[in-house]
């Protein structure tokens, strides 16, 4: 169904949490412009594997990673990345929306200027195009002023989009995005992942199965650290290979 | 039956303790109105013209000197305690050097604060071979300040969420750039709260400063050079605080005309200062509450 090159490439991956394997040998090829959902069960390591893509999990002291992880042909563990630049190329989006407690407009500017964009009308525009793409400009264009944390979750989760754009990534991370959201903030949200994965790869973490079958393009089931089955979302979802897979999404566990 | 009577019984005890506290909450509150509004009446009283002013017979000096000082501590102990703070909660790591460190704070802040006025004597004036002076005080305040002003900046920061610092990171910012850009910014009105009560505490302090700002204040308000000694913005001046001079005019100075009136204004002049002070920082840390409640 893709003849997209690989963009990200999991080869052998082990992690630890100090003496805890979190995840057991992961081998996976996510191809560009697509959308890669993980579903599995809680505590199965999604949110771990995805953290690893862009390195949050450097932050977790003893956290210990093996085999290799490649964005692009490079391998993202080397010694000479810039870890920085990286989390500037992969983005990332959290389950919990997490606007900075200052305006909107300071929130979305916040990533280009850290990365030394000082220019007014510059950051004017980035700010427009970044909330433009995550489907918020309409909505917001008459208070950017206003605290990024008074206006509502779907809201928020949107500036945080807006946010992760605004440094132009080429790869978007989004941890359960909108499992905190209504049903009419998360159908936008959707809506929104479909288009950016014209200029975006995306991978998604979703326990949610109908939003890995609308948006999805693969799918990679994972538990118990180990990824039982990756293929293209429709196989996965109508024809199974694994009973472990079948179990979870008929939904007689997790 | 019985399971009902140690209800009551418990409800009994319930509404007892209740009343203790009450009065207990009760006393401290009338124990304050009465020592202020005496403290204050015997102010109003002892007013006398010029006292307000900036000569021999007034306090003005001694104000100034006050002010002068809490400002020029806090130039020196708001950025080392908000420093110190900030390595604590943000970049220290679990171990023995944190514990060695947070244990130094919290003995450094319940030292009694003569002993720190005496240690400030031998290093900033012993050690200095100075003559007493404005700056060695203020350092004497910046000693006693930093602990708290350290715990609340640690404990500021500790209190933001997590998620400030991944959606920071996130991005690709530093370790630096998040704490400078996110997290101290979110954290000032806590931190503020905190210094202003430390600045209300340095207001107050005479201990600290018996050996090290000097008893005299000579100073000429239409000289501005700042190198002279009586140029009242230079730091190597000798300058008592309004605390000292309440002391000063009870002790040795009480020979001087209108030393009881001088003590009483003094000491109306602090418990008002300190009441502000502290005022201040209940009302800020409320808007804080308030702000983080209906976001
Ligand atoms: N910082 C950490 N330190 C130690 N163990 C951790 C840490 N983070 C996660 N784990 C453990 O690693 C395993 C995988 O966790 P992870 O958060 O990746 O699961 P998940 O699939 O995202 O679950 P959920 O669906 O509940 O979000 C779990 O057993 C978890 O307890
Ligand atoms: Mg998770």
């Amino acid at each position: 169904m893709s003849d997209n090159k690989d963009k990200i490439v999991v080869d052998h991956m082990d992690l630890f949490y100090g003496d805890f394997q979190a995840l057991k040998d992961i081998n996976l090829r996510m191809p560009e412009h697509e959308i890669t959902a993980f579903i599995g069960p809680s505590g199965c390591g999604k949110s771990t594997l995805l953290k690893s893509l862009n390195r949050m999990n450097d932050l977790v002291e003893g956290c210990k990673i093996t085999g290799k992880i490649e964005i692009d042909g490079q391998d993202i563990y080397d010694k000479k990345v810039d870890v920085n630049q990286l989390r500037k190329q992969v983005g990332m989006v959290f389950q919990q929306p997490n606007p900075f407690d200052m305006s909107i407009y300071d929130n979305v500017a916040y990533g280009p200027r850290i990365h030394g964009i000082k220019n007014r009308s510059a950051l004017d525009e980035i700010v427009e195009r970044s909330l433009r793409g995550a489907g918020l400009w309409d909505e917001v264009k008459d208070r950017l002023k206003r605290n990024a944390v008074g206006v509502s979750g779907g809201q928020q989760q949107r500036i945080c989009i807006a946010r992760a754009l605004a440094v132009e990534p080429d790869i978007l991370l989004m941890d359960e995005p909108t499992s905190a959201l209504d049903p009419i903030s998360t159908s936008a949200i959707e809506d929104l992942a479909m288009e950016l994965k014209e200029n975006y790869t995306i991978v998604i973490v979703t326990h949610n199965m109908q939003q890995a079958v609308r948006i999805s393009d693969r799918t990679a089931f994972f538990y118990l650290g180990e990824m039982v089955e990756y293929a293209p979302t429709d196989e996965l979802f109508a024809t199974p290979k694994n009973p472990k897979t079948e179990e979870y999404i008929t939904g007689r566990f997790g | 039956m019985n399971e009902r009577s140690t209800h009551a019984r418990s409800r009994g005890v319930d509404h007892f303790m209740t009343g203790i506290f009450y009065i207990v909450g009760g006393s401290a509150i009338l124990l304050l109105l009465v020592l202020a509004t005496y403290i204050v009446i015997k102010g109003i009283r002892s007013y006398y013209p010029g006292v307000m002013g900036f000569t021999d017979a007034g306090i003005g000096n001694q104000l100034f000197n006050t002010v002068y000082l809490v400002v020029l501590s806090l130039i020196v102990s708001v950025p080392l305690g908000m420093a110190a703070g900030t390595y604590l909660s943000e970049y220290a790591k679990q171990g023995k050097l944190t514990e060695i460190i947070t244990m130094s704070i919290e003995a450094l802040s319940s030292l009694p604060s003569i002993v720190i006025g005496l240690f400030g004597y031998l290093v900033f004036i012993l050690m200095t071979g100075a003559q007493s002076n404005l700056l060695a005080g203020a350092m004497v305040v910046t000693i006693l300040s930093i602990p708290q002003i350290t715990s609340t900046t640690r404990d500021a920061l500790r209190a933001l969420p997590d998620d400030y610092r991944t959606g920071s990171v996130g991005l690709g910012a530093s370790t630096f750039q998040t704490i400078w850009h996110v997290l101290i910014p979110a954290c000032i009105p806590r931190v503020v709260t905190g210094i202003i009560l430390v600045a209300g505490r340095g207001f107050g302090e005479a201990a600290a400063l018996l050996y090290t700002t000097g008893q005299s204040t000579i100073i000429d308000w239409s000289n501005w050079n700042l190198a002279s000694s009586t140029c009242p913005l230079n730091p190597l001046r000798p300058g008592e605080t309004l605390a000292l001079h309440v002391w000063m005019m009870r002790t040795e100075g009480s020979v001087v005309q209108h030393s009881t009136e001088i003590a009483n204004i003094s000491s109306m002049i602090l418990v008002i200062a300190v009441l502000v002070f502290n005022l201040a920082a209940r009302l800020l840390s409320a808007r804080i509450v308030k702000k983080n409640r209906g976001a």
